[in-house]
């Protein structure tokens, strides 16, 4: 992975940069000594790391619209970051960059239950918008498995999706408005607390653009009332091919669930270890269903869903008895991170997506991946939507085995692509998947996205050296 | 050649007389879209003498590329009196890209070239017992095109539960201005795989680039629906209680509201047990008494989709809200001497009514100061290029916009001026 070079003229600079941002916001809200620094030159992509010129720390919007104004004058990069958790690297410094960091901004402004929406400023985290809408039974559905850190602003700007995404739907399907200011300092109201917007697709166009068009300050959230329950269910299987073969069953009878989940056997049993939910450790794959409504719907709906099972023969079936049962399943699958980074010194979570028809062949092939490279790779994967999320497991202080998994990764989302799927369907592409991007795009397709980027920040100031391959 | 926007005057001065004669609500649709079909020529100062009509994608970018003049862009044309007319000499038809050239139940996705027509594609869908998500409005006529569908992202009553078109459209071949043939998105459901240009794209009214072929979500139609009934409410009333239904843990897909009748209509679409469940729930707690089954639920949510209610009229305009702000709008536009009707829990007002400056600039103005957003969506010719037909845009947004267009379309050929004046 490669980074442009810093420019000289910018780090000759630094003293007077500095000064000019200490000019224009308080105190607490720059810092530039490296000690301070050091905890943003990373987010959950750990494996590439740089020290920002400074980090600034808004506190409302007119100061963000004074640091782009700033930055868009004097030349500077910037590098708009929420929570740190971005896993494609979205939130990665440069050197010659000014880190926009969100996370004072963190305000919930308006709750709405009658027009059913919320305005939340970015720093809000995605639990703390369901937080604090839940008392009157409401709550914001998209889920990212980060959800108790990951900021409202990042969801946007990488098009968050999560678990429950099969029902509910990612990021862009939940929002109404979002303010956002762009390089130049400029103000653009997007949207609004209405359902359709005139004119173009703004919003569509800004949720996904991985902080390469402005910096979002305020967000209206569409927001739900919860069902009245919900209810999970495990099937375990003797092969990953008819687990796969159960879900296009499932969606075929005309039953989509609020969630399906697919575990394959390495997941299972390091998800088994961190969090004790009763996963099946004989099964070489495993589903997570979820299904929702009052008590009656729910057993209809999994009694439903059973059947379809059992004709694929499954080895063990557990339908959850309690909320208890039910959270601790889910807490299972969640903690899936962190379960592989107990038995593994350091993993890359790839993001692919694929037909879902394709399933079983794909995990073959990153099977025999897996063998050729040397690597252990689990897999879990939103198995409703075709979302796979392989974690390869390496060792980072191993250059060669840290080469290898770059490699393997590559290969994988190569195979993905190849297979009729994209890149990624919801960690976004980063500085990750920067240089795959010509595997999935065509040059003409590339250089009219490109323009778009140009027409919001001429100079390429904005999260720049992300999303699309650098020059040669 | 282009002319001016005045010489559209005897044309459109027949269409109003036509108003008068159809009175049925069905029928006028269809008559009024003959009628259109039949006298192109008197438009043809506006819509394009000559009509391109490409046989393949490949094609098609050719003849972008070597067109020397403004482009119509359309499908089957049956939305051409939405928005504002177009002065191009030629017309650009994508209605010969015809055929779906992907369906597949079990991954829940379709992919269909721009010319196919819409009622193919939901024929198709629903021998798999499945169906578009957003119910795309067929308040054209049965003739429009997916492409003239996603074009305009007219999604119906269940986009209040299920999304807009725009949620569901995966991904999109289209060529721009320059005659580039450019791909965005793919055919799986999750893809955050660089800018999302296929949302861009959809609801731009051919103005950014010419779609092709359109790959999108579907999901399957439930086994049963059913609506609750509530009678006698006032606007403000039926506004609260379909905010209420909404506000449910019980899964509303639609919800509207017929002034006229005073009728509150709250639709659950699910498995039978699920629907009689749920709309007894619904009725103990928000008071209806009236349940209609899965076959009268469909036929009237048809209608809803379609304003069938709305008497026919000279213009149509179509106003996106916050719910709570739904009444007064309504009432502003009643108090124009208009008729309406709510759909989407308020959050959708349509409104119907002749066609004059004075009515269009009073309820736009009472649909800004609500926080909404509007369209012209029907009116005679003359009356759509002399008015705003969208809300205009703030400074920094137009010279954004201007910006983009410029991208996609350097030569500014595409639908010129289709949604806003010069």
């Amino acid at each position: 992975m490669k980074q442009p070079d810093a420019k000289p003229e910018i780090l000759a600079r630094r003293d007077e940069i500095i000064a000019g941002l200490r000019a224009i916001l308080p105190e607490r809200a720059v810092i530039d000594e490296a000690i301070s620094l050091k905890p943003y030159e990373t987010d959950a992509l750990t494996a590439y790391r740089a020290i920002p010129l400074a980090v600034v720390l808004p506190e409302d919007e007119s100061q963000v619209v004074a640091v782009m104004k700033l930055c868009a004058a004097g030349g500077i990069r910037v590098v708009p970051r929420g929570a740190g958790t971005s896993l494609s690297g979205g939130a990665l410094p440069m050197e010659d960059a000014i880190v926009v960091g969100m996370m004072r901004m963190n305000r919930i402004l308006e709750i709405n239950t009658a027009d059913r929406y919320a305005v939340v400023q970015p720093g809000v985290t995605n639990l703390g918008i369901t937080a604090a809408v839940q008392d009157s039974g409401y709550f914001y559905a998209p889920d990212p498995s980060s959800q108790l850190a990951c900021m409202i602003g990042g969801n946007v700007a990488m098009n968050s999706g999560g678990a429950h995404c099969l029902k509910y739907g990612v990021t862009a399907n939940n929002l109404l408005g979002v303010r956002l200011v762009t390089i130049e300092g400029e103000i653009l109201e997007i949207g609004g607390k209405h359902a359709d917007s005139a004119g173009y697709d703004w919003l569509g166009l800004i949720t996904g653009s991985e902080g390469q068009l402005g910096i979002l300050t305020e967000i209206t959230v569409r927001i739900l009332h919860a069902p009245e329950g919900a209810r999970a269910m495990l099937a375990g299987f003797a092969a990953n091919e008819t687990a796969g073969q159960c879900v296009d069953a499932i969606i075929s009878s005309g039953i989509i669930p609020v969630a399906l989940e697919f575990m394959d056997r390495p997941a299972i049993h390091a998800c088994e270890d961190f969090a004790h939910a009763g996963y099946p450790l004989d099964a070489q794959a495993l589903l997570i269903i979820e299904v929702e409504g009052s008590p009656d719907e729910q057993t209809d709906m999994l009694r439903r869903i059973r059947e379809v099972c059992d004709r694929f023969h499954p080895l063990s079936i557990r339908v959850s008895e309690s909320p208890e049962e039910s959270a601790a399943i889910w807490k299972g699958r969640k903690a899936a991170f962190g379960a592989i980074g107990r038995i593994s010194p350091d993993y890359f979570c790839m993001d692919g997506v694929i037909p879902t028809s394709r399933l079983g062949e794909v995990l073959r092939r990153i099977g025999e991946m897996s063998d050729s490279y040397g690597l252990a790779v689990a897999n879990i994967f939103h198995a409703g939507d075709g979302n796979l999320h392989p974690l390869i497991m390496y060792n980072a202080n191993d250059p060669i085995s840290f080469a290898k998994a770059e490699a393997f990764g590559a290969a994988i989302l190569t195979l993905c692509v190849e297979a009729g799927g994209c890149l990624t369907g919801e960690h976004g592409v980063g500085i990750e998947k920067r240089d795959l991007m010509q595997v999935q795009f065509s040059p003409a397709d590339l250089a009219q996205m490109r323009r778009i980027k140009s027409a919001f920040d001429p100079a390429w100031l904005l999260n720049p050296a992300k999303v699309f391959p650098l020059p040669p | 050649m282009a002319v001016k926007s005045g010489e559209g005057l005897p044309a459109a001065s027949i269409n109003s007389e036509v108003f008068c004669f159809f009175f049925s609500k069905k029928k006028f649709f269809l008559k009024q879209f003959f009628f259109e079909k039949k006298n192109q020529k008197t438009f043809e100062t506006y819509t394009g003498a000559r009509l391109i009509r490409p046989q393949n994608e490949t094609e098609l970018a050719e003849a972008v590329r070597d067109t020397t003049g403004p482009l119509l862009i359309q499908g089957n044309g049956t939305k051409a009196s939405m928005l504002r007319p177009v002065q191009a000499a030629d017309t650009l038809s994508t209605s010969a890209l015809s055929g779906i050239t992907l369906y597949s139940p079990n991954e829940l996705v379709m992919s269909a070239r721009a010319g196919t027509p819409l009622a193919e594609i939901e024929a198709t869908l629903a021998e798999r017992g499945q169906q578009m998500i957003a119910e795309p409005s067929h308040l054209f006529g049965e003739d429009q095109t997916l492409g003239g569908l996603i074009a305009t992202n007219l999604s119906g009553p269940r986009r209040i539960s299920g999304g807009a078109l725009r949620d569901h459209v995966l991904g999109v071949r289209a060529v721009n201005g320059s005659g580039e043939i450019l791909k965005f998105g793919g055919r799986v459901l999750k893809n955050v795989t660089g800018l999302d240009l296929s949302k861009l794209l959809t609801g731009s009214f051919g103005t950014l680039a010419v779609l092709t072929e359109i790959t999108f979500k579907v999901l399957p139609a439930s086994e049963a629906v059913g609506t609750l009934v509530v009678h006698g409410q006032d606007a403000i009333s039926a506004v609260a209680t379909m905010s209420a239904a909404l506000g449910s843990p019980f899964s509303v897909t639609a919800a509207a509201y017929l002034p006229d009748e005073k009728k509150t209509l709250l639709r659950i679409e699910e498995f039978a047990t699920s629907v009689a469940y749920r709309t007894e729930k619904l009725s103990a707690q928000l008071g209806g008494s009236e349940i209609l089954g899965t076959e009268a639920s469909q036929s009237l949510w048809r209608d809803i989709r379609d304003c069938t209610f709305l008497p026919p009229a000279e213009a149509l305009w179509r106003i996106s809200a916050p719910p709570s702000a739904a009444p007064a709008i309504l009432h502003a536009g009643q108090a124009l001497g208009l008729t309406g009707m709510l759909d989407w829990g308020g959050g959708l007002i349509w409104l119907s009514g002749p066609a004059s400056t004075h009515t269009h600039d009073a309820l736009c103005h009472a649909a800004t100061q609500a926080g909404a957003v509007w369209w012209l969506m029907r009116g005679p010719e003359p009356f759509r290029a002399a008015v705003a037909v969208v809300p205009p845009e703030p400074p920094a947004l137009a010279a954004l916009r201007q910006r983009i267009q410029q991208s996609f379309d350097p030569r500014g050929i595409l639908n010129p001026l289709k949604l806003l004046a010069a």
